[in-house]
């Protein structure tokens, strides 16, 4: 599976997910969230960050379900889901991900009956620190 | 006044063969293809003084001009983002000969992507650090990344698989007429449609685009010099590229509305700078890596109004006698995909009347690039 190659801007995310947390880069000065996280503030230009905590709700803003051609570990799991969750309290930040049935399950454990835009789900973390969902309503 | 507009014209068009696999290096190509659109505007190597590519072209401007005994050139341009710089190689050249900086430009594109790797197989190494919000989470081809804006207009605005298949017949279609295209003998129906294999659902395998080798070229110079010229002008009349704030590359989903694209800011200049609108567009050749970049660029270049682009298509609108005749070489799904530089070419023979689709009386022509990068476009008059 491929791992996030991450940069200077993006560690702190890979940190915090590795301790099981949610989090999503700030500006500092005005407060206004920002993803993919980056130096400056789009909104005031501000260099100061900080990294809030979120709740991890949020809701299916869209999903594919790729078959092959794909690489080897993705293709024995195919077809399984991509999802993009809009984040609750954070309308207009959106993480791109997998809905799982569990933690650490397969990228194809959650029947694709079951899935569906506008679905509420909430964050769980692999144990390397990758972030997955799981539906709120089982 | 704007001083881009109708001030250049495209004088020669020139290709190689289409083909899965073609013998020839991509420099051999290139070479080609510049040659044959020399030789179409009946201008001698020597005197060209510019070249524009685009990235991920693997041939450039040195070794070009070393091999076809080019002039000594006075400007070389490279646009970014792949199959979002075709249309920006034309206006790069065009702003160039109509500030004096240049006076005979060629822009072209070679590729062996039939034969050769593609970006997406090859894993880490080649994965640029933006990928760490998506790829990991196996949204690993464009196909994927595109397919995620497409279930979400199917879901807001009541887009169908049979309005994808539409754009895929319209350019299938076209190039049933056309002896270059690749898909020349190869008719689709619904049924075949409807019966592929899943790419990355929502789109199925006639969703996507066709994985080509060959080259293309085309030769620009400035109205005056146009005059004198073996074939027709073309003329640039506008032109511009197209990044929208919070943009993020073809995962546009931190854009504040994803569906909004670059077109939606490339088409906001073209048509400030046109003296004509969309519904006065004769035929358009619109970039197709995806069926589904063309609901969102009619959306984005203004010829439907937001979430009507998947009905736009109904009605036989996209093919010859339609409300815009669409992609009439068979574009990037049908004929051949080399990053879109056919497009240029086929917007090139409709206003000069010598299109194998051809649209009777044709005088106007939008041509796109890649949707879903940082794009470029052009509207071409005769």
């Amino acid at each position: 599976m491929l791992t996030p190659i991450v940069d200077e801007d993006g560690a702190p995310f890979w940190s915090y997910a590795r301790r099981g947390e949610l989090r999503i880069q700030a500006c500092a000065d005005c407060d206004e969230l920002r993803f993919p996280p980056r130096p400056c503030c789009p909104h005031c230009r501000s260099f100061e960050t900080e990294w809030r905590h979120l709740t991890g709700q949020g809701r299916i803003w869209s999903y594919v379900l790729p078959h092959p051609p794909l690489l080897p570990d993705y293709a024995e799991q195919s077809p399984y889901n991509v999802v993009l969750v809009e984040l609750t309290d954070a309308p207009h930040i959106r993480l791109v991900g997998n809905l799982v049935s569990e933690p650490g399950a397969r990228l194809n454990s959650v029947p694709v009956e079951r899935i569906r835009i506008g679905a509420r789900v909430q964050v769980v973390f692999t144990d390397t620190g990758l972030p997955q969902w799981v539906l709120e309503r089982p | 006044m704007p001083v881009l507009k109708d001030a250049t014209a495209i004088v020669g068009i020139g290709q190689t063969p289409f083909a899965k696999q073609l013998p020839e290096t991509e420099r051999a190509l290139a070479c080609r293809a510049i040659l044959s659109a020399l030789d179409d505007a009946g201008i001698e190597p020597t005197e060209v003084d510019a070249l524009a590519s685009y990235t991920m072209e693997e041939t450039d401007e040195v070794e070009l001009a070393k091999a076809l005994g080019l002039g000594g050139l006075t400007f070389f341009s490279k646009v970014g983002y792949g199959g979002g710089g075709s249309c920006a190689t034309v206006s790069h050249l065009a702003a160039a000969i109509a500030t004096g900086q240049a006076t005979v430009g060629v822009a072209w594109r070679s590729r062996k992507r039939g034969s050769g790797p593609r970006p997406w197989k090859n894993t880490t190494v080649q994965l640029p650090t933006p990928a760490q919000w998506t790829r990991p989470f196996g949204l690993l081809r464009p196909a994927d990344e595109i397919a995620m804006l497409a279930r979400r207009h199917m879901h807001e605005y009541g887009t169908t698989r049979d309005h994808l298949f539409n754009v895929a017949l319209a350019c299938r279609n076209r190039a049933n007429q056309n002896p270059a295209a690749i898909m020349y003998d190869r008719p689709l129906t619904r049924e075949m449609y409807m019966n592929s294999r899943w790419i990355s659902e929502p789109l199925c395998l006639f969703d996507n685009c066709l994985e080509t080798d060959g080259a293309l070229a085309c030769v620009l110079v400035s109205a005056e010099r146009a005059r004198d010229c073996r074939r027709p002008p073309v003329y640039v009349h506008s032109a511009a590229q197209g990044l929208p704030a919070q943009h993020h590359g073809m995962v546009n989903y931190w854009n504040d509305d994803p569906l909004t694209g670059p077109a939606w800011t490339a088409a906001r200049h073209l048509w400030k700078h046109a003296d004509f609108a969309p519904e006065d567009v004769d035929v358009a050749q619109i970039y197709d890596a995806f069926t589904a970049l063309i609901p969102l660029s009619l959306e984005g270049y203004g010829f439907c109004d937001r979430g009507e682009g998947g009905a736009f298509t109904e009605g036989g609108a996209l093919e010859i006698g339609g409300r815009l005749p669409l992609n009439t070489s068979g574009g990037g799904l049908s004929e051949a995909y080399v990053h879109g530089f056919n497009l240029i070419t086929e917007g090139v023979r409709q206003l000069r009347g010598t299109s194998t689709a051809q649209v009777p009386g044709a005088s106007t022509c939008l041509v796109t690039a890649g949707e879903g990068v940082p794009t470029s476009a052009l509207l071409l008059r005769s």
